[in-house]
């Protein structure tokens, strides 16, 4: 590992923003928050992989992927993170190194790729992923990038975040750094208004900004940057001009939050858009510290009207389902980050969530569980898919809503089934997103196929009129004539 | 006869490609009980699961020896013993098949090595199988992959003392067959009243089935105890010349001869096949197999309207490419664009000018400068076909923006026949409605007819120039230069 990864790596690691973080002897700290994978035993994505999912969902640059053709050519296209306009972040750049590569080092053809980027696309960057076959030969690809900006005149910037350095969730951070380094603060805007947000740790999947957008506009809140859903490469490098950031999803890139407040005094907050109550505190928030910086204290007063209106809506379309819902059991196995702020939504529809799943919780996510579920919540570290599969056999919950790897669980479980992750098609954000999430598990739970698939086969029954005629039949015969 | 050329770009555009040890790990989802593992780090498994979950929409066991740098450079012995040990106390799996990445491959763990070392320190081990198959992402492609893992198979694991028994018969399928091909395969054999054993057998584990009770490993496939004996069988299929290899170090071990079929899409590819079976069974073709060759001779009739002078870009990894695309060209189809993942013997067989191992760029740039018609690949091929506003069929791994993948049939008579209908359903919705003015007149009649020009003879059109409408442009330039006898 280059010294500088190494230095990044144990930077992020020092997060203020982090309370458990905080709560540690300097001596864990250095040790880093992640654990130690267990060989046989293991999933989820790597770093490069986190890094990957935080960046590419800005629309307008080129995605290039320094390694072998497993990194992009196995994972490419994958992912639901939507876009008003450019579609180039869809296209597939790798530069799909051969064994030649391998032993000679691959830096031309990583400089090679730029130049052909350049030439047939000309986006207005490109970000250029290390991985690790590519880190081990100690391929340069800041000096490369470096090279590259000046020569085609365009940022070229250099995403050091290889697979082996760690799981996905320090590849979030390592893409947030990399945007910390070489992007956020390198373009001023045209104008700045008083009402300028930046939304902080948004993929926008599935389109799910545009169901909290719509609401910000109509208060004027302008949204400068969205890291990273539907995000512009020039919004986000102007995004340093913002008045108040919003951190959406715990503690993905936190460090982006925290350095911004540290480097241009932009306060944020910690936010949800998931669950009625979480939509409106969080509106509640903006308001708050675009104010505090100077906006008219009017917002307040408008943001609170809005929600009055938009919470009634809500709950008008949620109690047609709410009588349905009542006593359903929800098993909730999820990666951290939404753990707590779906809990609340569900609640609030009537399900109870009889288990969640709090293997990548934070200590913070685990307390708000506690809190909204009670002392009794049943949290689960690591359910191994036996265990849940047993779970739902037995009936213990009625509906299990996770990613989409476990989804099998449940189904041949004959058990109910909806996607929360990243894969999902269904967008779930704001007021109208949790009526259609409300509605995706009623017309899951309620779906007439269910009884239909449990319903045993010839074979498994024994029909008990055949049984009582052929006794019938055997006494008349055992009479005598 | 078709000239190969290997792209010559830097970097590769919406790759068609994927890597080496995803093949493999696949393959080894067709034995039963089997846990297959890539030794590299998390993202390796995390990446091939995702790809093969969308496809198949079936839970995939699929693990990982979690390298990380340190463990990397230091070799990775600890993670590979650890890895296996908790692979057998958790999923109790008959095999463990371990796969190396380019992580891996790297550094050059010398895997084999570890297992025997593994394998003295913890005798409890003696009770799981354990292969290994060095698959390099930085080399070849998925059907490469699982070819070297076939060839693995069958080289480490089948007996030697197994006595030959005249009524079975071996059947090494190519990765392009999916599970609904294997079934057929094996209908088909067993209509000869023939037994077959299939290494691997993705129909067994991949068909989309509901086990009795939650497994962590495969859930059907080869047994372990079927690919032992697989050495006393009278003869070996390998469908595909990707199995060429494995076949013939089956030979090799064993002495079973074998026939490699380049395809078994198609009448006369199939026709090939029964007259095999019928030779290894001593039995005639049954009644049904008969009746299915009459079907697709009847399809073909049928479906040849729509395939004529087709101009089609198929992309699809060699073996595919190779039995899709010699049977649209028989159907009467152009090859207009041919695109391929790896090097192959059956390249430059192709019915087709040019075949390029290159990308899904190669292959729209391509499509859109000939003009073709029709789009084949993997669902990675969604955004051509919109750019390019053209159907797009949907051909291999990964599909997966569909479902019933598993289910596909494109082998023997009735899977060649679903072939016509697919594909012929798909161009009949094509067919152009016409407009009053999709036929005007030239020029010269026009001026004709308005009494203003007396053409001479020399002005007019060359006799033998067919006028066709403008809604088929490319048509023009194959009428352009007639020369006049």
């Amino acid at each position: 590992m280059s010294a500088s990864l190494k230095a990044k790596i144990a930077e992020v690691f020092e997060e203020p923003g982090c309370d458990k973080n905080v709560g540690k002897t300097e001596k864990e700290r250095k040790k880093g928050c992640t654990k130690q994978l267990t060989p046989g035993a293991a999933a989820g994505g790597c770093a490069f992989d986190g890094a990957k999912i935080a960046l590419q969902p800005i629309v307008d640059v080129a995605h290039l992927v320094h390694g072998p053709i497993a990194c992009e050519g196995n994972s490419w296209d994958n992912r639901h993170s939507a876009s008003s306009g450019s579609t180039i972040y869809r296209t597939g750049f790798t530069t799909d190194i051969n064994e030649l590569d391998v032993i000679y080092g691959a830096e031309k053809r990583l400089f090679k790729s730029i130049r052909e980027i350049c030439e047939k696309y000309d986006p207005p960057a490109i970000f250029v992923y290390q991985t690790c076959v590519t880190g081990l030969i100690g391929d340069d690809i800041e000096a490369v990038c470096k090279r590259a900006a000046e020569k085609f005149g365009k940022p070229v910037i250099p995403v050091n975040a290889p697979g082996f350095a760690g799981p996905k969730n320090l590849g979030n951070k390592l893409g947030a750094e990399a945007l910390l380094d070489y992007v956020i603060g390198t373009v001023e805007p045209t104008h700045t208004t008083p009402y300028d947000i930046n939304i902080i740790g948004e993929y926008n999947l599935s389109g799910e900004l545009w169901q909290v957008k719509p609401l910000l506009d109509a208060l004027g809140v302008r949204i400068l940057s969205c890291i990273s859903g539907d995000g512009r490469y020039a919004e986000v490098a102007s995004s340093h001009r913002a008045k108040a950031n919003m951190m959406v999803c715990s503690k993905s890139m936190i460090n982006i939050a925290t350095k911004m407040q540290q480097r241009w005094d932009i306060p944020y907050f910690e936010g949800s858009f998931y669950g009625i109550g979480d939509m409106s505190e969080t509106l509640r928030e903006i308001a708050r510290l675009l104010v505090e910086r100077g906006a008219p204290a009017e917002l307040k007063d408008r943001t609170e009207a809005l929600i009055a209106v938009e919470e009634a809506r809500a709950w008008e379309r949620i109690r047609a389902y709410k009588q349905r819902l009542t006593g359903k059991k929800v098993l909730l196995i999820t990666g951290g980050v939404k753990s707590w702020s779906v809990v609340a939504a569900l609640q609030e529809a009537g399900l109870e969530v009889v288990g969640t799943s709090t293997k990548k919780s934070t200590k913070e996510d685990k307390e708000k569980i506690k809190e909204i579920m009670g002392d009794d919540a049943h949290m689960i570290d690591d359910m191994t898919p036996r265990q849940m599969y047993a779970m739902l056999r037995e009936a213990k919950a009625d509906i299990m809503l996770s990613g989409g790897r476990s989804q099998f669980v449940a189904l041949k479980a004959r058990m109910p089934w909806m996607d929360i992750n990243q894969e999902r098609h269904h967008a779930f954000a704001g007021y109208e997103g949790m009526v259609t999430m409300i509605a995706e598990i009623d017309k899951a739970l309620f779906n007439p196929m269910w009884a239909e698939v449990r319903t045993p086969a010839p074979w498994e029954l024994v029909d008990p009129l055949l049984v009582e005629q052929s006794a019938e039949q055997l006494a008349a015969e055992a009479q005598p004539a | 006869m078709a000239h190969v050329v290997e792209s010559k770009k830097a970097c590769a555009v919406n790759p068609l490609k994927m890597s080496q040890p995803l093949g493999a790990s696949y393959a080894f989802m067709g034995l039963e009980s089997c846990m297959p593992v890539m030794h590299g780090s998390q993202g390796c498994t995390s990446f091939g699961l995702v790809v093969l979950v969308r496809h198949f929409k079936e839970a995939i066991p699929l693990q990982t020896t979690a390298m990380n740098e340190t463990t990397t450079i230091m070799g990775g012995y600890d993670n590979i013993e650890k890895a296996i040990l908790n692979i057998r106390s958790r999923a109790k799996p008959q095999v463990i098949a371990i796969c190396s990445t380019g992580l891996t491959e790297t550094k050059g763990d010398d895997v084999d090595g570890y297992i025997a070392l593994a394998r003295q320190k913890h005798p409890e081990l003696a009770d799981t199988e354990i292969i290994y198959v060095s698959t390099p992402d930085y080399l070849g492609a998925f059907q490469d992959g699982w070819a070297k893992a076939v060839t693995t198979l069958v080289t480490k694991v089948p007996r030697l003392d197994t006595p030959r028994c005249e009524g079975r018969i071996n059947v090494l399928p190519g990765s392009h067959l999916t599970p609904g091909d294997i079934e057929e395969l094996r209908e088909i054999i067993e209509a000869f009243g023939l037994e077959a054993a299939f290494v691997p057998d993705v129909s067994g584990s991949l068909d989309g089935h509901i086990p009795d009770d939650w497994l962590g490993t495969t859930i059907g496939g080869t047994p372990l105890k079927a690919l032992q004996e697989i050495g006393g069988a009278a003869h070996t299929l390998a469908i595909g010349e990707q199995m060429r290899p494995a076949a013939e170090a089956l030979q090799a071990r064993c002495g079973v001869p074998f026939t490699v079929f380049d395809r078994l899409t198609g009448l006369t590819a199939t026709d090939a096949l029964v007259q095999l079976l019928g030779s290894l069974s001593g039995r005639a073709a049954p009644p049904r197999l008969r009746r299915q060759r009459s079907q697709l001779v009847d399809a073909m009739l049928d479906g040849h309207f729509h395939f004529g002078n087709v101009k089609v870009a198929l992309a699809a990894e060699p073996d595919l490419l190779f039995a899709v695309g010699s049977f649209l060209t028989e159907m009467g189809a152009e090859l207009a664009v041919c695109v391929t993942t790896t090097a192959s013997p059956l390249l430059a067989r192709m019915p087709a000018v040019e075949v390029v191992i290159g990308d899904l760029e190669d292959f729209e740039q391509a499509a859109q400068a000939s003009g073709c018609d029709l789009l084949m690949t993997h669902s990675h091929g969604r955004q051509a076909a919109e750019r390019l506003g053209k159907p797009l069929f949907r051909l291999g791994i990964p599909t997966f923006d569909r479902i019933g993948n598993s289910h596909k049939c494109y082998v023997g008579y009735r899977g060649t026949r679903n072939l016509v209908y697919e594909v012929g359903n798909l161009l009949m919705e094509q067919i152009p409605h016409h407009g009053p003015d999709h036929w005007p007149l030239p020029e010269a009649a026009l001026a004709a007819a308005r009494g203003s020009a007396m053409p001479m003879f020399s002005t007019l059109p060359e006799p033998g120039v067919a006028h066709v409408s403008t809604e088929i442009p490319r048509l023009l330039h194959s009428s352009e230069p007639v020369s006049a006898p």
